[in-house]
């Protein structure tokens, strides 16, 4: 009787099939499935938060108020030639009249196109250093030059948005963790039962010499594969429900949720899981049994 | 010859009732053949459990090859039983394996190579003469030969005593004889024998063998000097 998984055929065999215990790869397929889900809806979106951080986080628009048309154009033009000089941007390009009118069409309608009425000038900026101190000197730089500019960053607007998904990655995370104690405790569960099937033959291996460990290699090998196996197909179902998921949210072409799509890497950790609970599954099979036998003589 | 087992003043009880075992004391000769006997709920089973370490006793002391078996910490315990081979009452033969694969246990067990297994398993086979049911699960096999399976694995390993509870039990008298003279020639190579049974006739039969005669959970006759005729009560 060998280690862990690579045990002989000869040694697998003293343990009968026994359907009950199969009952358990279905089980995990279950239970996968869910995990899998979970892990993907997290992973999915810390990717699309990453992206949102990457997008808004060294964004700005410098907004100038001033009723008066010429003092507005020539403190804009002033704040544009000022950004552009500074090492903390990278790009700075100011928003046309026509553009801005595009943007209020939806409120004023074509009256949003007359040139008398006073808008704000606005400059769009992409920062080449988006640390907090970069933005307060862009910030100091654009209000030496007139007190009526404002700087908003974008990341603010975003905030609550960035703050709800960090949430559901970290909902996510505690499902994963959840299912993951769930599917030790079927695995104690299973291995309590699976000693009570076959105490008798169990008593006998005692009787012959067998050691506690050489009986619980028998069990956690059973045990990790049947959740492998079922763990693997609870995989291949949550993998195709992902992917219809993603077509779907790529149909829609939204920006946002176009963000939620996962990775390679995303891939790599999903496709992992049922071999990380097969694992689990080994040691929790193996402390139960161990414990278990260790109760007895 | 050196002394193998050794038990003083030992009781036992299960749970709170009254006491099986009462003042044990005997000790067991390397080599030597005992027969225990004794009537029905005597406590010959319970004596046997404690020899072969399915049960530690509720007071006394035992020594097994050597050492105190009674403190004998519970990871130790493999190491002891695999010196020690078992014939149980009611075989307890794995039924899902085969013939073969119940004998080639021990030796799995004890982290003989595969390749190593099948020469002393087959030889056992044929010693017992089972060559022909090799591949049978114990449910197709009749009682005489799961008994013939059950000693088979109990000495494939070359145990230093071996204890058979009733062997002789559930076959018949053909069958009775042939397996003591399977327990004979084992002895013959060297291991020590205690074979519990009922049956005084089978006891004639082996030359020298010493018996010990347990009453209502006392040893009667300690000094395990064959003793006949036998008293009326067992007869």
């Amino acid at each position: 009787m060998k280690l862990g998984i690579l045990t002989r055929p000869a040694d697998r065999r003293v343990l009968d099939d026994d359907r009950h215990t199969r009952a358990m790869r279905w089980i995990m397929a279950v239970m996968l499935l869910l995990t899998v889900l979970a892990a993907a809806l997290g992973l999915g979106m810390r990717g699309a938060a990453q992206s949102l951080d990457r997008q808004l986080a060294g964004r700005l628009t410098v907004q100038i108020v001033e009723a008066d048309a010429r003092v507005r154009e020539t403190h804009a033009a002033a704040a544009l030639a000022r950004l552009r000089a500074m090492g903390e941007v990278a790009s700075a390009k100011a928003v046309d009249r026509a553009a801005l009118a595009e943007l209020l069409r939806p409120w004023l309608g074509a009256d949003g196109v007359d040139p008398d009425l006073p808008m704000p000038a606005l400059i769009d900026v992409d920062l080449a250093d988006a640390s907090p101190a970069a933005i307060r000197r862009v910030d100091a730089a654009i209000t030496r030059i007139t007190p009526a500019a404002h700087v908003d960053r974008h990341q603010r607007w975003m905030s609550p948005v960035s703050r709800f998904m960090d949430t559901l990655v970290w909902l996510a995370v505690g499902l994963v963790v959840l299912m993951a104690g769930a599917t030790a405790a079927v695995v104690i569960l299973a291995a309590r039962a699976g000693l009570e099937a076959h105490r008798e033959t169990i008593e006998v291996l005692h009787m012959m010499g067998s050691t506690d460990i050489q009986v619980a290699r028998l069990f956690q090998r059973r045990i990790a594969l049947d959740t492998l196996a079922g763990g693997i197909v609870g995989t291949v179902v949550a993998a195709a429900i992902i992917a219809l998921v993603g077509w779907r949210i790529a149909a829609l072409g939204s920006d946002l949720l176009g963000g939620v799509a996962l990775g390679a890497g995303d891939w790599i950790v999903l496709v992992a899981l049922p071999f990380a609970f097969a694992l689990l599954a080994l040691g929790a099979a193996r402390v139960a049994v161990l414990v278990a036998l260790g109760k007895r003589l | 010859m050196a002394n193998i087992v050794q038990f003083e003043n030992v009781g036992l009880r299960y749970g709170t009732g009254p006491e099986t075992l009462s003042d044990v004391s005997f000790t067991l000769e390397a080599g030597a053949f005992y027969f225990l006997t004794g009537t029905s709920g005597a406590g010959k089973t319970s004596l046997l459990r404690l020899l072969y370490l399915a049960q530690r006793p509720s007071r006394g002391i035992i020594r097994l090859f050597g050492e105190d078996a009674v403190t004998l910490p519970r990871r130790r315990l493999p190491g002891f039983r695999r010196r020690i081979g078992v014939v149980f009452q009611d075989f307890r033969l794995v039924s899902h394996l085969s013939a073969y694969d119940n004998i080639a246990l021990p030796l799995r067990i004890a982290g003989v190579p595969e390749p190593d297994i099948d020469t002393p398993v087959r030889e056992m086979l044929a010693w017992v003469g089972l060559s022909d049911r090799i591949e049978a699960r114990p449910p197709t096999l009749s009682g005489g030969e799961q008994q013939r399976v059950a000693i088979a694995r109990a000495v494939i390993g070359r145990p230093e005593i071996l204890v058979a509870d009733e062997p002789t039990g559930n076959v018949d008298p053909d069958m009775a004889e042939r397996l003591l003279h399977l327990f004979d020639s084992l002895n013959r190579l060297g291991t020590t024998l205690v074979v519990a049974t009922h049956d005084l006739h089978l006891i004639s039969r082996i030359s020298g063998a010493k018996m010990m005669r347990l009453d209502k959970g006392r040893l009667n006759d300690p000094t395990g000097a064959l003793r006949f005729p036998p008293r009326r009560d067992e007869t």
